[in-house]
C-alpha cells in the first residue's frame, strides 16, 4: 500500500518537473520562460522529497528530516534566482512580449550599448593597425 | 543598546539556527542540541553587521496562517502554470505590472517578493530604487488591477501585520 502511494508521489513529481522543463521549450520570451522552472518545479521536487522522506523514515529507524531542509532552501533560493535573472534581463533590455513600463525600462541603455560597441570595435582596429605597422617599420 | 540585546541580538534568529542545525545533523542527541544552541548564539553575533534591524514577529498566528495560505497557493500555482504551459502559447497574454508597496522593512519586502514568485503565474522582477514599487511579470492576465488588489490583500496585508506596526 505504501509503495503505491510513494509511486504516485514520484510519478506526480516527475510529471511536474517535466512540464516545468517543457515550459522552457514552449514559452515565447525570456520572462515567460522564467515561470516554468520556478513554479512547476517546486511541486515536482516537493513530491519527490516527500516520497523520499516517507521511504527513508519507514525503512530505517528514526525519522528522516533532511528533505524538509531541502524544501526550505529550494523555496528560498528559487524565487531569489528568478528575481535576479529577471532583473538582469530587464537591465539588458531583452525582447519581451509584454510591454515593459516606461520608468523601469532604460531609454539610455541603447546609447550605452552603442558606446560599448564603439569601444569594443576601436581597440581591434588599433590592434590591427599596430600589428600591421611594426613590420612596415622593420622592413 | 541594552546589555541584553548586545548579548542576544536576534532572539528569533538564534533558535531558528539551532533548529536548522538539528535538522542538518538529523539527530536530537544532547551534544548536538548544545552545539546547535552555541551556533545559534555565535552566528548572529558574528554577522551582526548584515542584520542591523532586529526581526520582530508581532502576530505569530498570522504568520502560521500566512504560511498555510502560501503553501496552498503554491500547489494551485503549479497546476495553473502547468495548464498554461501545456495550452496554446499564442493565447497567453504576458504583462508587466507595477505593484505599489506599503511595506517598508526589507525583510517584509523580500518575503513578499518571494511569495509573489512562488504563486500563480507571477514573477517579481525588480524593486524600484525608492522601494515604493515592485515590478511583477505576469504570465497571463486579463485584469491586472484585480491582480494587484488580490496580491495586496492576500499577501501584503498579513506580512504588514506580522512584521510592521500598523
Amino acid at each position: 500500500m505504501l509503495e503505491y502511494f510513494l509511486s504516485l508521489l514520484i510519478l506526480t513529481g516527475a510529471i511536474f518537473t517535466f512540464i516545468g522543463s517543457l515550459g522552457l521549450l514552449r514559452l515565447k520570451d525570456f520572462y515567460m520562460r522564467l515561470h516554468g522552472p520556478t513554479k512547476a518545479t517546486t511541486l515536482g521536487v516537493g513530491s519527490l522529497l516527500i516520497a523520499s522522506a516517507v521511504f527513508f523514515s519507514s525503512r530505517d529507524a528514526g525519522v528522516s528530516l533532511h528533505e524538509v531542509l531541502i524544501t526550505l532552501f529550494l523555496f528560498i533560493t528559487a524565487p531569489v534566482s528568478a528575481h535576479l535573472l529577471a532583473k538582469a534581463a530587464l537591465h539588458l533590455n531583452l525582447h519581451s512580449h509584454a510591454k515593459i513600463p516606461v520608468n523601469s525600462a532604460h531609454p539610455v541603455e541603447d546609447k550605452d550599448s552603442e558606446i560599448d560597441g564603439a569601444r569594443l570595435a576601436a581597440p581591434t582596429k588599433e590592434n590591427n593597425s599596430s600589428d600591421i605597422s611594426p613590420p612596415h617599420k622593420s622592413v | 543598546m541594552t546589555m541584553r540585546s548586545r548579548f542576544l541580538p536576534h532572539p528569533i534568529l538564534s533558535p531558528l539556527l539551532a533548529g536548522l542545525w538539528l535538522l542538518l545533523t538529523n539527530s536530537i542527541a544532547p551534544g548536538q542540541i548544545l552545539l546547535g544552541l552555541l551556533l545559534g548564539w555565535t552566528i548572529p553575533l558574528l554577522t551582526l553587521r548584515f542584520w542591523p534591524e532586529r526581526v520582530t514577529i508581532r502576530k505569530p498566528f498570522t504568520l502560521v496562517r500566512y504560511t498555510g495560505v502560501l503553501l496552498y497557493d503554491i500547489i494551485v500555482a503549479n497546476f495553473v502554470v502547468a495548464r498554461l504551459i501545456l495550452g496554446n502559447p499564442d493565447r497567453l497574454k504576458p504583462v508587466f505590472i507595477e505593484l505599489p508597496l506599503d511595506l517598508t522593512s526589507s525583510l517584509a519586502i523580500s518575503l513578499l517578493a518571494n511569495s509573489i514568485t512562488l504563486t500563480p503565474g507571477t514573477v517579481s522582477a525588480r524593486l524600484s530604487e525608492d522601494r515604493r514599487h515592485l515590478l511583477v511579470h505576469v504570465l497571463s492576465e486579463n485584469d491586472p488591477d484585480n491582480l494587484i488588489a488580490v496580491i495586496k490583500d492576500r499577501y501584503e496585508r498579513p506580512l504588514r501585520e506580522i512584521f510592521e506596526q500598523c
